[in-house]
């Protein structure tokens, strides 16, 4: 049970480290790694806070009892969090594509106005 | 009445050029616009040789993408009414004038060109018609009333139906997701039997290994538009 603990506070510190190694060389922006580093701080919190995850089983209504419990809400937790964070994640890409297709889309529309107007130049030219 | 003839092409510089040139003969003194999705090949070349003019997108963005540039397009400059083409040749540009007609006499909003209109159903593939036959299935209780060709790209529509397509329009596969978009507007449309020829170069977009995913995304997509929008048929 320590062990599994002590591995999640180690994984979840590495996380934090990581992400903010990633924001510090612009990898990844701030706004979008503050989803993860919340998910990895709660990680941190409740692996090194047994009594928090005892509390977190009791309200869930785990069945097994003190440590026993404990993997179980992790692995809970774990799970939830990071469906969270992805799930915001699809949200923004969902968004960043629709602006990107009407980005492109007007790109094409304002190109093509522009060499209509440079044929019509050219023919003014001509005349 | 300012028509503009719709050509999205992706890799077409085999075909288009035949279906330009089958277009200016067809109808005379139309504008002919080919979207470019982005081609890797000598697309814009070949349709700017042919006499059309051509809409180049930055990246590839995919059918309804490249669709949906084309009637942003054809909204601002005024058009009437915009007939889509495919750039393979599969559609027969002598059928133009029939859906162009419909348009105009039948005042709906989206005139299909379809295989099946005249129950011939010619150059359709087992799961093309395999698709066609679920959705037709599918679509029947959500338009209440039969579509005999929902996947045809053969498709003209009038000012109306250009402004919501120009706003909202299905981005993969869009030819089945259009008709709930219209049908959740109250919007109608008609079918007109049209010739449809095998496709003279390239390869389709669906595949059969794709054929899975194509049902099972358009089939979310149908769902996702029914819900989305308010006003429905009654």
């Amino acid at each position: 049970m320590d062990r599994l603990l002590n591995v999640m506070t180690i994984f979840s510190a590495l996380l934090i480290g990581v992400v903010l190694a990633s924001v510090r060389r612009a990898h990844i922006r701030v706004e979008y790694s503050v989803s993860w580093l919340v998910a990895a701080l709660v990680l941190l919190v409740l692996s090194r806070w047994p009594p928090a995850l005892a509390w977190i089983a009791d309200v869930l209504g785990v069945t097994q009892t003190g440590p026993a419990a404990a993997p179980l809400v992790l692995m809970m937790v774990t799970g939830t969090l990071f469906l969270m964070v992805l799930y915001r994640l699809s949200l923004r890409i969902s968004s960043l594509k629709d602006s990107n297709i009407a980005l492109a889309q007007r790109v094409a529309i304002l190109e093509y106005h522009l060499e209509s107007l440079d044929e019509k130049a050219k023919a003014a030219t001509r005349e | 009445m300012k028509l503009l003839i719709l050509i999205p092409a992706y890799n077409e510089q085999g075909a288009v050029g035949g279906v330009i040139g089958e277009v200016r003969a067809a109808m005379p003194g139309a504008p002919v616009l080919v979207v470019d999705d982005c081609s890797t090949d000598a697309t814009i070349t070949v349709a700017r040789d042919a006499g059309a003019r051509v809409l180049p997108l930055p990246h590839h963005l995919g059918l309804g993408g490249c669709v949906q540039a084309g009637y942003r397009l054809a909204f601002e400059l005024g058009y009437d009414y915009v007939i889509r083409v495919d750039g393979d040749g599969q559609h027969d540009p002598r059928d133009i004038p029939k859906i162009l007609d419909a348009l105009e006499r039948q005042g709906c909003e989206m005139v299909i060109g379809s295989r099946f209109a005249d129950g011939s159903g010619r150059h359709t593939g087992f799961l093309r018609a395999a698709g066609i036959v679920f959705f037709r299935a599918v679509l029947h209780p959500i338009l209440g009333r039969p579509v005999r060709d929902p996947t045809s790209g053969f498709v003209g529509v009038n000012r109306r139906a250009l402004e919501v397509f120009s706003r909202s329009f299905p981005l993969e596969y869009p030819e089945i997701e259009a008709l709930v978009v219209l049908q959740r507007r109250r919007f109608r449309f008609a079918e007109v039997p049209c010739r449809m020829r095998p496709r003279r170069a390239g390869r389709s977009t669906i595949t059969a290994v794709r054929s899975l995913y194509y049902m099972v995304h358009v089939l979310l997509g149908v769902f996702v538009n029914v819900l989305k929008f308010e006003g429905r048929r009654k």
